[in-house]
């Protein structure tokens, strides 16, 4: 063997030691997600070489999709009733689902104490619009309306009320100033330990159904060790410092 | 009956913008088309490129500089409260808005080519006939342009009916005011009501459909005028 061709060889054995450990995973992820994902992705990426691809969405809008043959190897929803509905149609790897996340809802305006710490902006009720997330497809805006109904307030307020198409929506009409206020994800309006600005009410948790985030690897990623590698680590303890301090409970 | 009244409401709320938005842009649109048409002005093409920016800019573009103008911290926001109007977004008066500008192109530019087509020749023999701007207008180019005016109504009407993203980023979706066909559908197909979204769905494949039959079957019998 000459020298050029043992050079070739060593290349060749070098890209396929490179492709057997650096895999390629593709994920769905609900949009409030948006943030915690891009922090998460990028620190696996570091640490293990592998590659994650995103694609960001609404929860039901990625179903459809996954219903209809998209790509993805895993599946972060804003909800658990999606990714049920997909482990009962035989949608994913056996026994891969798992909450990954609990939202929280909040109260919240960007004008600093428009929004009192114990939500009684909403009695005296002298806003004009109020943001919620569509309560038909949105966890978060399901939640929003189960708190209205628990404050008795849900008559009082209905021809106030601005659906956003999803959480980010919501988000963006109060943040815009078009609504006073909303109810966003604690996400949104949520870094280090704290609100980022404005003003808002934590929304105790009895109040409305826990906002469970459930993730599924889907059966295109089922053989996909990349796949696992990314599961076992939103699993881990990096992960949860990340998902927590981003307003969610682990 | 598969259409359940929210469906019911949204239909008949997608026809009322689509008439009414389209009668403004014809009032709107057919100024600015005879100007276009016969301006010799530098401006004409900077004005032209303003009407043409719907055709290339994505619905979001125009439905997040709509919503951050119209809202209480934007221009036209402030304008509408100091005239005590509150503010557009969330409001049918909104959408109106948000689609007039949406569908501009679609009004002006048949118009355009309409008014552009008839030339100079019939207005000079017009005016030898001591007839005045006002009079040659309505005698005169009105009834040449008359397949130009079909054309921009139907087009007008037609993309406002499929109207979608702007909808979306303006409308806070409330139901009757401003919950469109398009918004509709969007939210059966994301709560994964299959069913319903195929009937308005199909629907609006149907509407469209005869829509661009009546205009390409129009255009066959009268030629000359786009």
């Amino acid at each position: 063997m000459n020298n050029l061709s043992r050079l070739f060889v060593a290349l060749g054995a070098g890209l396929l030691a490179c492709s057997a450990q650096a895999a390629e995973v593709t994920i769905a992820v609900a949009a409030n997600f948006t943030a915690p994902i891009k922090e998460i992705a990028e620190a696996f990426e570091k640490e293990t070489g592998h590659k994650v691809v995103t694609s960001l969405g609404p929860t039901g809008g990625l179903y459809t999709q996954i219903k209809n043959g998209a790509p993805f190897e895993i599946f972060l929803a804003a909800d658990d009733s999606t990714p049920a509905k997909l482990e009962s149609e035989g949608e994913i790897a056996p026994g891969s689902r798992f909450t990954y996340a609990i939202g929280k809802l909040v109260l919240w305006s960007p004008q600093e104490g428009y929004v009192d710490e114990q939500g009684e902006v909403l009695q005296k009720n002298d806003f004009k619009h109020l943001s919620i997330a569509n309560p038909k497809t949105a966890p978060y805006g399901l939640a929003a309306t189960q708190v209205l109904d628990r404050l008795g307030l849900s008559e009082s307020v209905r021809a106030k009320l601005v659906e956003g198409g999803n959480i980010t929506q919501a988000y963006q009409f109060v943040a815009t100033g078009n609504a006073e206020l909303g109810f966003v994800a604690l996400s949104q309006v949520y870094k280090d330990g704290k609100i980022t600005g404005g003003s808002a009410w934590m929304v105790p948790d009895d109040m409305y159904e826990p906002i469970r985030q459930d993730a599924v690897i889907l059966k295109k990623g089922a053989d996909n060790p990349a796949a696992q590698a990314l599961v076992d680590y939103l699993k881990g303890p990096q992960a949860a410092k990340v998902i927590t301090a981003y307003g969610y409970e682990n | 009956m598969p259409l359940s009244s929210h469906d019911l409401a949204a239909i008949r709320l997608t026809l009322e913008l689509a008439s009414l938005t389209t009668l403004l842009l014809l009032l709107i649109g057919t100024p600015i088309a005879w100007w276009l048409a016969r301006t010799r002005s530098r401006l004409k093409g900077p004005v032209g490129a303003v009407v043409a920016l719907p055709l290339v800019l994505p619905p979001t573009v125009l439905g997040f500089y709509l919503l951050v103008t119209m809202g209480p911290h934007g221009p036209v926001g402030q304008f509408t409260q100091s005239l005590g109007l509150g503010t557009l977004p969330f409001t049918f008066a909104g959408l109106v808005v948000g689609s007039v500008f949406y569908s501009m192109p679609f009004v002006v530019q048949p118009l355009q080519n309409a008014f552009e087509a008839i030339g100079e020749r019939p207005l000079e023999v017009a005016a030898t006939l001591r007839a005045g701007p006002w009079d040659t207008f309505f005698s005169v180019v009105l009834p040449l342009a008359r397949p130009g005016f079909v054309t921009a109504s139907i087009l007008g009407f037609a993309h406002t009916v499929g109207e979608f993203g702007v909808v979306l980023m303006i409308g806070g979706n409330i139901p009757g005011v401003t919950r469109t066909v398009s918004v509709q559908i969007f939210d059966h197909v994301e709560a994964m009501e299959y069913a319903q979204a195929h009937w308005l769905a199909g629907g609006m494949v149907l509407f469209s459909f005869f829509v661009l039959l009546a205009l390409y079957s129009g255009r066959r019998f009268k030629p000359g005028f786009n």
